[in-house]
């Protein structure tokens, strides 16, 4: 139950971990922490407040270096490239951070143009232009948001637009750190929703750090669960429940576990009635 | 991986061409096929996209505006491929080009009006908050017990005796560079020994105390600014009020209070140091003994001078504070916010310090004080 199984073939793995091993100072977050992320599927990480979800992803991205372990991303190794090879592997995924992370100088169609115009000089304005408004509405954002500054903005609308600049380049694989904390629930479920209709028109593989169990049910493929420095289990909800881990037991069959499951159950009765 | 898009045109009988694309119509592989669509002339009936091996966003975004330019059927693809292509085209959305720019002139005329309005709204906000500052007091002198004791300390601490060393070094090499200045000058009159007039006049009556203004500024003023303006963004201040603590009493009063304090003993102690520095000058390139020098400096200097000095330390130390605070209560918005502000409180208060200064100067040779 510690390792996720390989059943998938090499090709299909976008990101692999094996034994990583992550801390600050005498401080060790990970200890030998093995993952698996299959292509096209959404990957809800789950785990306690302080387990390291936010630090897994940092580690993944390249922002935080592992003390040992190894990370593959799109079958390459990711630690210790070189700037230029890194650069490359990077343009391949986006990365929505918490807060949004919009660059508060910039409007929103700026902030979608930054990497188009880093990665893509040769792209004339007017294209740009015309990228960062299509890509804005894609979002969900009504187009008068795009020359907005950050500050202008709801939390809500701040997501959906870091989600647009995290969707700049086409990316084929896409980081949500807790995307939908902090929206209210009918913003959260359309988050949700939005995430869902993303990956499937854009053929996009999902790595979602979260805390809200609606999220895992509605649209998660997997779960993955952090605790004791590792992840302790993949899978299905209903492979993880069939688990006899205390953390996942409370996790799952808590108050709010239960409320989750019940409202996803009523939600696809009326998906049939 | 990447297989550049490309495309050929294929001309057919029935009247207008076909384009037909190949390759990968992605941003990674996309090169300069916007601009070579941008070049294709006459006219385009049908676009073929069956032999495209992937299609992203942008690339069905340049197909789409082309398609739609140009009244072209788009065929060929793929089940897949055609959502996305349909979700793209159904988040199309005309986008507002930005207003011409008006004339220069307007333009500078906007300016100078715009610049003027600021600095107006600026000074009521100051002296607005001025009279906060002053009710603050009133308040906290009404109910000695909401000064907050421990906070001042610490401001005292972080204000003076931290400042101690900068102000130190500063003010050594003002009355070095100053002595050494003066005695170049009066060396020509043969008037060497007037150097010392100079250096105990000067630092006292003025430098000591300007300068000591001007990096207070820069060393407390901008932290306030900074302090209040992140503690603004994260709500601390909102807080604060919820809870029934004034940030005025709290924050405002504490800060004022230390510099007002701090700023005479500092600007006294930067004329000593300026004084050493100039008698060390004195004696290793004029050859006057230190003993000698103090005596002079007792001879010439009046008493008058060190009053002069001290009168104006709490005065621009109160403007340093308050502009500093000011500033920050200001920030609304983003991080940049807080940048900008913090530069304005130095700004203001060396302006308005160095504006009281020449109010003194006049006011001080009025009453006789020369």
């Amino acid at each position: 139950m510690s390792a996720p199984a390989p059943s998938a073939s090499r090709d299909d793995i976008v990101i692999r971990v094996r034994n990583l091993k992550t801390g600050f100072g005498d401080q060790i977050v990970h200890d030998g922490l093995d993952l698996d992320v299959r292509r096209g599927e959404i990957l809800g990480v789950v785990g306690g407040s302080g387990t390291g979800k936010s630090v897994l992803m940092r580690s993944i991205i390249g922002l935080q270096t592992p003390i040992e372990g190894e990370i593959e991303v799109f079958g390459e190794n990711t630690i210790g490239r070189e700037e230029t090879e890194a650069t490359a592997i990077r343009r391949r995924w986006g990365i929505l951070f918490q807060g949004g992370a919009l660059f508060s100088t910039l409007t929103v169609s700026e902030n979608v143009q930054v990497p188009l115009k880093e990665y893509y000089p040769q792209l004339d304005q007017a294209l740009l232009e015309e990228i960062g408004a299509y890509k804005v509405v894609m979002t969900g954002l009504p187009p008068e948001a795009a020359p907005k500054y950050p500050a202008e903005l709801s939390g809500g609308m701040k997501k959906r637009a870091g989600l647009a600049r995290a969707l700049a380049l086409d990316p084929e694989l896409l980081f949500l750190d807790e995307p939908t904390a902090g929206l209210d629930p009918i913003g959260a479920a359309a988050f949700d929703e939005l995430t869902a209709s993303l990956q499937k028109t854009l053929g996009l593989t999902v790595f979602l750090i979260t805390h809200d169990l609606d999220t895992l049910y509605a649209i998660c493929d997997r779960v993955a669960v952090l605790a004791d420095r590792k992840v302790i289990a993949v899978g299905t909800i209903p492979e993880l429940l069939a688990l006899d881990h205390p953390w996942i037991q409370e996790y799952f069959n808590g108050p709010r576990g239960r409320a989750a499951v019940a409202g996803s159950k009523a939600h696809r009765a009326e998906d049939r009635g | 991986m990447s297989v550049l898009a490309d495309f050929e045109r294929v001309d057919s009988d029935s009247g207008g061409a076909v384009l037909r694309f190949t390759g990968n119509l992605s941003l990674a592989s996309l090169g300069d096929l916007p601009d070579r669509l941008d070049r294709v002339d006459g006219q385009v009936a049908r676009i073929d996209l069956s032999q495209v091996a992937r299609i992203d966003t942008v690339g069905a975004w340049v197909i789409h505006r082309f398609a739609r330019d140009r009244e072209a059927a788009v065929e060929g693809l793929q089940p897949a491929s055609r959502h996305l292509f349909d979700q793209v085209v159904a988040a199309e959305h005309p986008i507002e080009l930005p207003p011409k720019p008006e004339s220069p002139f307007v333009h500078l005329l906007a300016e100078i009006g715009d610049a003027v309005f600021t600095a107006m709204h600026t000074l009521y906000g100051l002296l607005g908050f001025m009279g906060a500052t002053v009710i603050a007091f009133w308040n906290v002198a009404t109910h000695p017990r909401r000064f907050r004791f421990h906070a001042t300390v610490h401001r005292f601490e972080v204000v003076g005796v931290s400042a101690l060393g900068i102000i130190g070094l500063m003010s050594f090499l003002i009355g070095v560079v100053i002595a050494q200045q003066g005695a170049v000058q009066l060396r020509q009159f043969g008037a060497e020994v007037y150097t010392i007039n100079l250096v105990g006049r000067i630092t006292l009556r003025e430098l000591g105390v300007l300068m000591t203004a001007i990096m207070v500024a820069g060393r407390s003023g901008s932290a306030f600014a900074a302090q209040i303006g992140t503690m603004k963004l994260t709500e601390e201040i909102d807080a604060m009020r919820t809870i029934g603590v004034s940030p005025m009493e709290a924050l405002v009063v504490p800060r004022t209070i230390a510099v007002v304090t701090m700023l005479p003993l500092l600007g006294f102690y930067s004329a000593l140091i300026g004084i050493i520095g100039g008698g060390l000058l004195c004696w290793v390139q004029l050859g006057i003994p230190p003993i000698t020098f103090v005596q002079r400096i007792r001879e010439v200097v009046p008493l008058d001078d060190l009053w002069v000095g001290l009168i104006k330390a709490p005065v621009f130390g109160a403007i340093i504070a308050i502009a500093g605070c000011f500033q920050g209560m200001q920030v609304e918005g983003d991080a940049e916010q807080v940048g900008r502000r913090t530069t304005t409180a130095v700004v203001q208060a060396i302006f308005l310090v160095i504006v009281l200064d020449a109010f003194f100067a006049v006011f001080f040779s009025q009453i006789g004080w020369i």
